[in-house]
């Protein structure tokens, strides 16, 4: 059994163990409120802008843009939007379980995949298990620009254009309330679209005032950034809320450890007093 | 009543209107156009300048500011998706000011340069935005 003094620096390094996740727990609840008013600042952008790009798709008009155009799938892209530290639960964990079963049913298939990696976590993860990493964006921080992972996105998509990928998906962590976090896999290219709410006459086209290629094109490629954009923003939304989520209970787990440490401290404690005093009596009576 | 249409102004950072208009004129590519209900499919650039919405028989006139974006009308609907948006009250007069001597003297010292594109289209935001602070002061002074 251990003594008293080595439970009690036991106890006094969970205690600080525990400052230290009662900070991070803090630090995340503040950072997580930032997230999600970020999030749901770009969402009227993203909403609009995917009802023109449906719009768009249900239009007559005289050149299909390659973007909507399915053909044969011979190799897939695949962008995987982790976080880039840790310590947050399950989050990343869930994600790539999610990434890997469907890279399993691409290679049954025989798809050959490439991985777009943004955040730090996941390049790790695919470095490790050799996955075929095109282009990686890590450190972006709390307040991500879209310029960041431009370079990379156009990357994607002039191969895409090029007939170097057929299929264009993104995985990221789908924010559903602070508790629960979902990971999604959402195809970007061929795009995918319903059928538009608003009533649309049977054939119509648009008048484009400018050159009309060139506006399509630039409009798609702004609905897809905006589509990557939500899914990174999403996806810090989620990290900090896991985080919190994760640092409460590590620091309630380290309330408990203490509680036990503390038991056990005293009962330690109680029989060397015990002892001593059977001792002493045991001296006394000897005398 | 008037007949109205949905128009929503949206701006990579907010949503700046939302909401139906009788009337809506935007700064297009080729000239500013003036849209009503029922107007055919149209999809457009639009370049740094304003976009008023009239709503509630004419009797409310509203300002924004845009830097620039794509315009998309549908007979019923028209969406604005803007580069960046202000209400035209919220403008910066000599934050403008400033933006447009910065352009002019970067123009100034690199000619020639990589840059040049986008310091110019820096100078016509900034003009843009000085031109209807302009047209802000000369309402109020009416």
């Amino acid at each position: 059994m251990a003594t008293g003094k080595e439970i009690r620096t036991q106890i006094s390094s969970v205690k600080n163990t525990q400052k230290i996740t009662r900070a991070m727990e803090m630090v995340a609840a503040s950072k997580m409120r930032k997230a999600q008013d970020r999030m749901q600042a770009s969402r009227p952008y993203a909403k609009i802008i995917s009802k023109v790009a449906c719009h768009l798709s249900h239009a007559s008009s005289e050149c299909r843009h390659p973007y909507m155009i399915a053909r044969k799938v011979n190799k897939a892209a695949i962008i995987v939007v982790s976080s880039d530290r840790g310590l947050c639960g399950g989050l990343n964990i869930n994600l790539f379980k999610t990434v890997i079963g469907q890279m399993h049913t691409w290679e049954q298939e025989e798809i050959e995949i490439d991985v777009c990696c943004i955040g730090k976590k996941a390049s790790q993860f695919f470095g490790r298990i050799k996955a075929n990493v095109v282009t990686q964006v890590t450190g972006l921080g709390d307040t991500p620009y879209i310029m960041d992972v431009l370079d990379s996105v156009l990357l994607l998509l002039s191969d895409y254009k090029e007939g170097k990928i057929d299929k264009l998906c993104i995985v990221y962590n789908k924010f559903v309330n602070t508790m629960t976090q979902e990971p999604v896999l959402y195809q970007l290219l061929p795009l995918k679209f319903g059928n538009p709410k608003d009533e649309m006459p049977a054939h119509w086209d648009y008048i484009y005032e400018s050159e009309s290629k060139e506006l399509v094109e630039e409009l798609l490629n702004r609905y897809i950034e905006s589509l990557v954009y939500q899914a990174i923003v999403e996806n810090i939304a989620c990290e900090q809320s896991a985080r919190m989520v994760a640092m409460k209970s590590a620091t309630d787990n380290a309330g408990d450890m203490i509680d036990s440490l503390e038991l056990a401290y005293n009962k330690a404690r109680q029989a060397a007093i015990t002892q001593e005093l059977s001792e002493i009596v045991g001296g006394a009576a000897a005398v | 009543m008037a007949m109205t249409m949905q128009v929503n102004i949206v701006s990579a950072e907010s949503e700046m209107y939302s909401g139906v208009a009788e009337m809506i004129f935007a700064p297009a590519e080729l000239g500013e156009l003036g849209i009503m209900p029922r107007h055919s499919a149209l999809l457009t650039h639009i370049i740094p300048g304003e976009v008023r919405v009239v709503s509630n028989d004419g009797k409310k006139e509203e300002s924004y500011y845009v830097s620039g974006g794509i315009l998309e009308v549908q007979p019923h609907i028209v969406n604005i998706l803007a580069d960046v948006a202000y209400r035209a009250a919220d403008l910066d007069a000599a934050a403008a000011a400033a933006a447009k001597k910065r352009a002019e003297e970067e123009l100034e010292k690199n000619q020639g340069d990589i840059n040049y594109a986008a310091v110019k289209a820096e100078l016509a935001e900034a003009i843009a935005q000085l031109r209807l602070i302009e047209k802000i002061r000369k309402k109020k002074s009416l």
